[in-house]
């Protein structure tokens, strides 16, 4: 339909300047810059080095998402941007960009949240969210599981790692498998040469007094690091192959059943995942398999969808205006912790006109929803 | 021509517009932590001042550093969206020679040095035969490994304020930051002169902290 909200939205959070392009739920353009191979050599993210590959990128991405596109900068209804969270000085190049291209075409500014785009970017995928939609975020940055009854005003958060994101376990125990970085799509590789039986690892934070939606992968890493120390001390192989599929199997064995678990405790029938580890082989069947026997709608974008891009901030930000909420201010800031709680950050002033924002629509529907807690959908 | 200057290379948040004759208006406000909330606040009072729009600019002058890189990155990508959005074209200029040229019109001859703070108890700076002639590359040092190179040569700026050890002689009434006002006039000479500005790279001058990590760390207990 001609008048969904043609919207831009810019992603500068980590390493990867992502610019994509969506009208309403269709995807027109997702264009990604990475700067991933000039990490790699430190075996993780440096911040310096992906914002100023960001502050190289920015134009040109911007450019080839809309020849992508094949929209006019003109048509645009709104410019999104990641506000955070994400590494600081990352953010600001995108935040820094998307004000001035906003403002430079006279188009109404959308700071938004980057866990809740990487729920939101499912639109583009399955059409509309389901509302309310369960989420589980699983990168290098993110282990969270969020309830998002409205994904452009509500979403609360459920459960998080108390130490390291899935993404950061996977990069750790290939390096200590000598297997590069990022250690996701090699390991996943490995390990369907393996058996995900052959080596009992420990299940974190799964004991009946323990957390129900929270995560721990640290005490995962450090057994598996021990596992392969004791071998090599041993002078004995390392089956790389089957300490892969055993250490993926126990991540998604706790990412699923945590996942599946908070579905049927809040009464929730559609289970959404996103982050660059839902990219993972083993992750998407065994989510199936459990979703399925539960009753629950598994939805997971596909694998360029779920990793940091510009059209999930797009996605997030055409929302926002389908529903009349406010546009930022000219000082929006870029927020390294950005609650998730905040899906966007409104203009606090959003009555004046003095800052001379365009603004399009009115906020009076930003706070409709009661944040009531339990058991609204049981 | 409408030229609209910015640099977030030093504390200062400043911007400027100048009609190819004098600057129509400035705007500056210095806070070393915000430049990303301040910079489009600033461009939009002062196109306001000026009683124009951004549609009207038709050259765009960024300082390009040397400064501390997260606020440097902010004016950087400002000036390319700007560029990009309005189809014109995008300068750069080092901020030190915009900060010269400012302590120039305050009256100061050659030769001087230009020294802001690059944190980390260094300087960044730059030797001066006049307000408009750099004779040095600019560089990133610690005060007391250039002294002999500056000794005996007044010096402008919050970097020569800091260590008066080795900058002794800095004439009052100079600029401490970079003044937008002042980066316009210098770029829009060299323009109105036919003269080609550099392009609007960042001067980093220092390589990212980033170490390869030393060997992986063995878990199990001795
Ligand atoms: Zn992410």
């Amino acid at each position: 339909m001609a008048d969904e909200p043609l919207v831009l939205g810019i992603e500068t959070s980590c390493d990867e300047t992502g610019v994509g392009i969506v009208r309403g739920h269709t995807l027109l353009a997702d264009a990604v810059a990475s700067s991933v191979d000039e990490h790699a050599r430190f075996g993780g993210v440096v911040p310096e080095v992906a914002s100023r590959a960001h502050l190289e990128a920015m134009v040109p991405t911007i450019q080839r998402a809309l020849k992508e596109a094949g929209v006019a900068a003109s048509d645009l209804d709104g410019i999104a941007v990641t506000a955070g969270p994400g590494l600081a000085g990352a953010l600001l190049v995108g935040v820094s960009a998307a004000k001035a291209y906003a403002y430079a075409l006279g188009k109404p500014l959308y700071g938004v949240n980057h866990l809740a785009s990487h729920i939101c970017v499912d639109q583009l995928e399955h059409g509309p969210l389901p509302e309310p939609t369960m989420a589980l975020l699983v990168s290098g940055g993110h282990s969270s599981l969020l309830l998002a009854p409205d994904i452009t005003a509500d979403v609360r958060p459920l459960g998080s790692t108390i130490d390291d994101a899935a993404g950061e376990a996977f990069d750790k125990i290939a390096r200590v498998l000598n297997l590069g970085f990022p250690g996701g799509p090699v390991i996943d590789r490995i390990a369907r040469e393996g058996n995900p039986d052959a080596i009992a690892f420990p299940r974190g934070l799964t004991g009946p007094r323990d957390a129900a939606y929270d995560f721990s992968f640290s005490g995962l890493k450090t057994a598996v690091a021990r596992w392969i120390e004791a071998k090599r001390a041993a002078g004995e192989e390392v089956p790389v192959a089957d300490v892969s599929a055993s250490f993926q199997e126990a991540v998604v064995d706790v990412l699923t059943r945590k996942a599946v678990r908070a579905c049927k405790d809040e009464g929730v029938e559609h289970l959404m995942i996103g982050g660059g580890v839902a990219a993972n082989s083993r992750l998407r069947a065994m989510a199936e398999r459990r979703c399925e026997d539960a009753g629950i709608t598994l939805r997971v974008p596909r694998p360029k969808l779920c990793t940091d891009n510009g059209a999930m901030v797009a996605a997030l930000g055409a929302e926002m205006v389908a529903r009349g909420r406010s546009a930022s201010a000219w000082d929006l800031s870029a927020d390294s912790s950005l609650p998730v709680t905040d899906p966007h950050v409104p203009d606090p002033d959003a009555d004046g006109d003095a800052d001379g924002h365009p603004h399009s629509h009115t906020h009076s529907h930003d706070h409709v929803h009661e944040l009531s807690r339990k058991n609204l959908y049981a | 021509m409408l030229l609209l200057a910015l640099d977030t290379a030093t504390p200062a948040v400043t911007v400027a517009l100048h009609d190819g004759s004098a600057v129509i208006a400035e705007s500056s406000e210095v806070d070393a932590r915000r430049h990303g909330e301040l910079l489009l606040p600033a461009v939009h009072r002062t196109l306001k001042e000026a009683g124009t729009e951004l549609g009207a600019v038709t050259e765009i002058v960024v300082g390009t550093g040397p400064g501390p890189y997260t606020g440097l990155r902010v004016g950087l990508v400002t000036a390319a969206t700007f560029g990009a959005a309005l189809g014109v074209p995008v300068h750069g200029l080092c901020t030190l020679d915009g900060i010269a040229y400012a302590a120039g019109e305050a009256g100061l001859e050659g030769p001087f040095v230009v020294a802001t703070d690059a944190r980390r108890k260094e300087v960044y700076w730059a030797r001066y035969d006049d307000a408009r002639t750099r004779v040095t590359e600019p560089a990133v040092d610690h005060p007391a490994d250039l002294a002999e190179r500056v000794a005996g040569l007044p010096a402008v700026g919050a970097g020569a304020l800091l260590y008066p050890a080795v900058f002794a002689d800095v004439p009052p009434g100079m600029p401490e930051y970079q003044s937008a006002g002042a980066l316009a006039s210098l770029a829009a000479g060299k323009l109105v002169r036919g003269e080609e500005l550099p392009p609007p790279r960042p001067l980093y001058l220092r390589r990212p902290d980033a170490k390869v990590p030393a060997n992986y760390k063995v878990v199990t207990p001795k």
